[in-house]
């Protein structure tokens, strides 16, 4: 039955790209998943820098408030609101889903899966074609009149509804016309990760014998598939709020602005761990490899993703502790959210016994897997503060929460994706990434992202919030000690930026000049090292390989090599 | 031995040492986890590194006994995810569901991007002839218990007094309740905590805690004769419409 999926679907549809080869059939309008997965990694990328430059233009402005920035200029408090809201959007839909789901999801998938393409590969096209005309519509709000919305990525109501409450009468409906682009490409790329891991898998390969990323991208595209629809209505709503005058979220015509945040939160947190679990699948893959370890309960890890994603349709009014909703719902919240605590912890846990009698390789990837596991696990343990309602009531909206969803965040969409790219680079470009730039990298990377956010703890437990342009305007908080903290972030910033250049030269370099990699260069055991470095248009050759066990049975005891590929015949 | 919030920031109302006693739970509970788990993950990354001659084990995970491994921590975590609900259950019911009879009563109108604060004057009601309106100065009596009535007249803001550990959101078409009792003198922030438009970011107003003597004479000063005039602020005067208090926040 799989077969016959994969043949009749996924090989006749592409089967004319086998002779035009010129440079637009190749690479723009390809069917071709390997292409459509640079496409969005590219992309992802660019954006990342773009999100990145933002981040430094509001952090030099409250380090140094008033003063000219270079590279920008003097920053306005309206051009802040944009910047901000900005950051936070392009961060979370143009850097974090494309890279981690779509980027990883079409690139690993069928290699790992062992097939020739997605099931569907010209809604594949569709779906970055979709993706990135949402980019530039995001881009292009930058440069209409009245700028670019600056409502914050939340975009509550009524705020975000009205031109005459936000002044930007054509950012606010561009952004949300972006942002449902963009949730219209990843609705039709999901549908391709479901089918065809489901129906595409090599001969052989069992439900339990799928590797865990490709679970956790399955997972995460079916978290999100559920979660969308009512931001898809809400979203509808809103633009027919702003544009036709109808009156859903205001309340003075008989709408109800809370309404927003409830339609907004429930796709929103789910949303969190559809970028969380791929994150969490590529630790997998790099943790099991460089410790040449087994994956320590791959069933419990798998269940407890599940667990975790059900429960999360259950939390979002954590969110809305203190925006007037009825005061005895939090307790419900409250004890959702902190149950949350353990699915979460049984996966950490299950990654730091995967280490647990290894033979720990520490190499760029796995530098950068570990550092994930440690990282993430700040963020997720203070969100027990806010998940607790009693002490959201004080942090709420403060530099506390945004410490802690950036220990999460940046974890996630920056620390695992450098995990990825330096672990599959050999297989998308046949050649490795330097080893010693990439431990430079590491080090800039990580010393810099925790100047900036363990400060930022302090600085929101003393009760800054956020969104602020300027704290000189609030004495308490105008403070020397709390301004030195600021000018720290910043400086760490700033350590955390300048290391992406040794990476970004590295990668361009690496394509070109890299060290020769072969089909298997870390000795994995996953079906995509068995193609050849960079795979082909079709990805394994005529014959496609068969699967005879799971995905990490490595150091098997009596086996001379300390490897056992999914592959090789028993 | 000060909380960790309040080695950071005064608490200036009654229910203040509340949510820092548990921030301070919580910061124990969660902290023992914590260096636990990143002591023992730093312990293996060390004791594992690859060394000549080593091989790795090979363990699945997947026996009952390997199971226990996390199956036994996790268990733990429940039992600290109940330490940390029944204290949070009890402070969020005496802080925001157990309302105390107030002594005094404000108004509070948030409005894009300012405070308009409506004391009751001396007659302790609010609504009437002598009420004092102030933009942007909230002025109150100390170890006094009032009661909030707050509203917005555009989008979302978010009242929060920092120092009073309280926060409560402006929803436009409803007024929302609640309630504090300062308990310590002086002049404090209050930021709002809610994107709010352009001005946001600077949308901040102070509140003055004082003794009754002073905050008495602050009164006498300010309340207005028949004219209207000794206000503080030509602040929007007509209170508008009645609106009916729901006590839902
Ligand atoms: C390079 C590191 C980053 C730095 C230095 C940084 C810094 C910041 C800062 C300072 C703010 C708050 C500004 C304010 O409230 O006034 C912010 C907001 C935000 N950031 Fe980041 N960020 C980084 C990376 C990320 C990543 C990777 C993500 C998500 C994947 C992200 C998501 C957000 C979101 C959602 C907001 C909230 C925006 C809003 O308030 O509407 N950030 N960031
Ligand atoms: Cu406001
Ligand atoms: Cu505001």
């Amino acid at each position: 039955m799989a077969e016959v999926v994969h043949v009749e679907v996924g090989h006749g549809e592409h089967h004319d790209d086998h002779h035009e080869l010129s440079f637009w059939s190749k690479y723009i309008f390809s069917t071709d998943h390997k292409i459509i997965g640079f496409q969005y990694l590219f992309t992802g990328m660019a954006m990342a820098l773009i999100g990145g430059y933002f981040a430094y233009v509001f952090r030099m402005q409250l380090a140094f408030p008033g003063s000219s920035i270079p590279f920008w200029g003097t920053l306005s408090p309206a051009a802040y609101n944009s910047l901000v809201t900005n950051h936070g959007t392009i961060m979370i839909f143009w850097v974090a889903m494309p890279v981690l789901i779509a980027a990883m999801g079409n690139f690993l998938i069928p290699l790992m899966i062992g097939c020739d393409d997605m099931v569907f590969p010209r809604i594949n096209r569709l779906s970055y074609q979709i993706f990135l005309l949402s980019a530039i519509v995001l881009l292009a709000s930058f440069f209409v009149p009245g700028g670019a919305f600056g409502g914050a990525w939340t975009s509550y109501a009524p705020l975000s509804a009205k031109a005459q409450y936000n002044s930007t009468p054509f950012g606010a409906p561009l952004w949300l016309i972006a942002v449902t682009l963009e949730i219209v490409a990843f609705l039709l790329g999901g549908i391709n990760f479901i089918t065809t891991t489901m129906n595409a898998r090599a001969k052989g390969m069992k439900m339990f014998d799928i590797p865990m990323i490709v679970w956790m991208i399955v997972i995460a595209s079916i978290l999100f598939m559920c979660s969308v629809g009512p931001l898809v209505a809400g979203a509808v709503m809103l633009l027919f709020d702003q544009t036709l005058g109808t009156a859903f979220f205001d309340a003075n015509a008989g709408g109800d602005p809370v309404l927003w945040q409830h339609l907004f939160w429930f796709f929103g947190h789910p949303e969190v761990y559809v970028v969380l679990l791929p994150a969490m699948g590529i630790v997998a893959e790099v943790t099991c490899t460089f410790a040449r370890k087994k994956l320590f309960s791959y069933k419990l890890i798998l269940y407890s993703s599940i667990g975790l994603g059900i429960l999360s349709f259950f939390v979002w009014a954590h969110h809305q502790f203190i925006s007037g909703v009825d005061p005895r719902a939090t307790y419900l919240f409250t004890t959702t959210t902190l149950l949350i605590s353990i699915p979460v912890a049984i996966m950490l846990f299950a990654f730091v016994a995967t280490l647990y009698g290894g033979s720990i390789r520490f190499t760029t990837a796995m530098l950068f897997a570990l550092a994930f596991t440690g990282e993430f696990l700040l963020g997720g343990v203070t969100g027990i503060w806010l998940g607790s309602s009693g002490t959201d009531i004080y942090l709420h909206d403060t530099y506390f929460v945004l410490a802690h969803f950036h220990y999460t965040f940046v974890p996630i969409a920056i620390i695992a994706t450098f995990a990825a790219i330096y672990y599959w680079f050999p297989k998308m470009f046949g050649r490795k990434m330097n080893e010693s730039w990439g431990k430079i990298h590491f080090w800039g990377t990580i010393i810099g992202f925790n100047g900036i956010f363990i400060p930022l703890f302090i600085l929101g437990a003393g009760g800054q919030h956020r969104r602020i342009y300027n704290f000189q305007n609030y004495p308490d908080l105008a403070g020397a000690d709390m301004q030195d903290m600021r000018v720290f972030a910043t400086m760490s910033l700033i350590v955390m930026l300048v290391s992406q250049i040794p990476f970004l030269i590295n990668f361009i370099v690496s394509i070109k000049r890299g060290e020769k990699a072969g089909r298997n260069p870390w000795k994995a055991n996953t079906l995509e090292w068995v193609a050849p470095s960079p795979p082909p248009h079709g990805n394994f050759g005529p014959v496609l390989p068969e699967v005879y066990r799971g995905p990490y049975e490595f150091s098997v005891d009596g086996r001379e090599k300390d490897y056992w590929p999914q592959n090789e015949k028993p | 031995m000060p909380g960790i919030l309040e080695s950071l920031l005064p608490r200036a109302s009654s229910f203040a040492v509340e949510i820092d006693v548990l921030f301070d739970i919580i910061t124990i509970l969660v902290g023992f986890w914590f260096f636990l788990v990143l002591g023992y993950f730093f312990y293996l990354i060390f004791r594992y590194r690859q060394r000549d001659g080593h091989k790795a084990e090979y363990i699945s995970g997947e026996t009952h006994k390997q199971k226990q491994a996390i199956e036994i921590p996790h268990y733990l975590i429940l039992v600290c995810d109940v330490a940390i609900i029944i204290p949070t259950f009890l402070v969020w019911f005496n802080i925001k569901i157990d309302v105390p009879p107030p002594d005094e009563e404000v108004r509070i109108v948030a409005q894009q991007w300012a405070w308009t604060f409506y004391h009751a004057g001396e007659d302790k009601v609010l609504g009437t002839e002598d009420d004092i309106v102030s933009v942007n100065e909230l002025h109150v009596k100390n170890n006094t218990q009032y009661s909030y009535h707050l509203e917005s007249k555009d989008v979302m803001h978010s009242f929060s007094v920092p120092v009073f550990r309280l926060k409560q959101d402006a929803i436009p078409g409803r007024v929302i309740s609640g309630h504090f009792k300062p308990i310590l003198e002086g002049e404090w922030d209050i930021q709002c905590a809610e994107m709010c438009g352009v001005a946001h970011g600077i949308m901040g107003a102070r509140i003055f805690i004082k003794s009754e003597a002073e905050h008495n004479a602050w009164l006498a000063a300010n309340t207005p004769d028949s004219t209207g005039a000794g206000t503080l602020a030509s602040a929007n005067q007509n209170p508008s419409q009645e609106k009916k208090d729901q006590n839902n926040g």
